[in-house]
């Protein structure tokens, strides 16, 4: 387990790789609870939370049901049952333990169950670390590692996306592009911004 | 009959899922950059939400409302499974262009939200047709958008060049572009219903 393989991972989940702007996972609540700062971090931490708890959870049913009874082609539909799962039992169990957490991020944890960005970062952890000549402990660290990068990812993209949409408000914008159109052309620049990460080199 | 057929239309035009109801923007966005993969991802979901609707609307009277959205889950899940491995096995190329957005039709909200809005209350032939309806303006809004993207980015479409001499901007092949055009079209949409 060398650390450099973990800052590649970390890197590439959090910036190059970014979830919502160059993979396209979660745009649903990146447009819609973008609006507010403060919302947009309640859905971030929850993301993150769930994201990493998933990855979690998958990967052990990936590698201890799924592949000895040679399973694999079963991975979407128990992965999703998996989440949706988790995810209802998550929100009981916060609302019994803090219920202020819960007011906090309560209504935002339900509508995780179909961010696709939660069932993208399980689906590629399967493909990315799954190999034969991939060791199952680093397999264990780093798909859990990536599942958090790339909730991290998700909480800044929405952050600074919440931080324009604040200041857009107070913007002439054109009728017909006012809303979700210009949200659109602003994740657009955000998203060219981040490209300039993917000349990283390590 | 007529009634039937205004199922299907309604998919296209007024309640059009991309332009309209801004359901399923993540695959949209991502496999639109060329018009081969929005139309390969086009028919792989109208052919899962063909199945679900169909499944979920002759079950609709034993499914117990509590657990209805689980059940759903399961009935979608099946199908992209089956669409996956059809993929896999008789279009490899398509599949590898699509990579992991196949399994993650699964939470495509259109299929999931035609289940919960419309396929839980109408009959096995209305839910048909809104499902080809559906099927029909999401791979609409996918040609329609790879084909932007695929002529200013690569200046091809469906892989023939048509204009010697063009000079592509490779921008709109990468993710920026995908956002734009999306933003601008949704835009286009708003002020064509202003006006009219």
């Amino acid at each position: 387990m060398d650390l450099a393989k973990f800052m590649t991972i970390a890197i590439s989940a959090i910036f190059i790789n970014n979830f919502i702007l160059a993979r396209f996972l979660g745009l649903c609540p990146f447009i819609g609870v973008s609006k507010q700062t403060k919302s947009a971090l309640g859905m971030g931490a929850a993301v993150i939370f769930v994201m990493t708890l998933s990855g979690f959870i998958t990967w052990l049913v990936y590698r201890y049901l799924l592949v000895p009874f040679h399973l694999e082609y079963l991975r979407t539909i128990a992965f999703i049952l998996v989440i949706a799962v988790f995810v209802q039992f998550v929100e009981a169990a916060i609302a019994k333990l803090s219920p202020t957490l819960h007011r906090a991020m309560g209504i935002y944890i339900p509508l995780i169950t179909t961010n696709c960005a939660v069932l993208g970062v399980t689906v590629l952890n399967v493909n990315m670390f799954f190999k034969d000549d991939i060791s199952v402990g680093f397999s264990f660290a780093a798909s859990l590692f990536q599942a958090f990068c790339a909730g991290i990812g998700f909480a800044l993209a929405m952050l600074l996306m919440s931080g324009i949409r604040e200041r857009l408000d107070l913007a002439d914008v054109p009728k017909a592009l006012q809303g979700v159109p210009i949200a659109f052309v602003v994740a657009s620049l955000m998203s060219m911004a981040f490209l300039g990460f993917s000349g990283f080199k390590f | 009959m007529k009634k039937l057929i205004s199922e299907f239309t309604k998919g296209i035009n007024i309640e059009n899922p991309t332009f309209v109801l801004l359901l399923g923007l993540c695959p949209t966005l991502a496999v639109s950059s060329s018009v081969n993969n929005g139309l390969g991802m086009g028919m792989a979901a109208t052919f899962v939400l063909l199945g679900s609707n169909i499944i979920v609307s002759a079950l609709r009277k034993f499914i117990p409302s509590k657990i209805r959205i689980p059940c759903y889950i399961v009935v979608i899940a099946t199908f992209v499974t089956i669409v996956e491995l059809m993929l896999k096995a008789y279009f490899p190329v398509l599949d590898k262009s699509l990579g992991i957005f196949v399994p993650l039709i699964v939470v495509n909200c259109i299929i999931l939200g035609r289940a919960e809005a419309f396929a839980s209350k109408n009959s096995i032939a209305r839910s048909i047709f809104d499902a080809l309806g559906m099927g029909a303006g999401f791979t609409l809004a996918l040609v329609i958008i790879s084909a932007i993207r695929e002529f200013f980015g690569a200046g091809t479409l469906m892989g023939y060049h048509l204009i010697p001499g063009f000079e592509p901007a490779i921008i709109m092949i990468l993710a920026p572009g995908a956002l734009l055009t999306l933003g601008l079209l949704i835009g286009f949409g708003n002020w064509l219903r202003e006006r009219g």
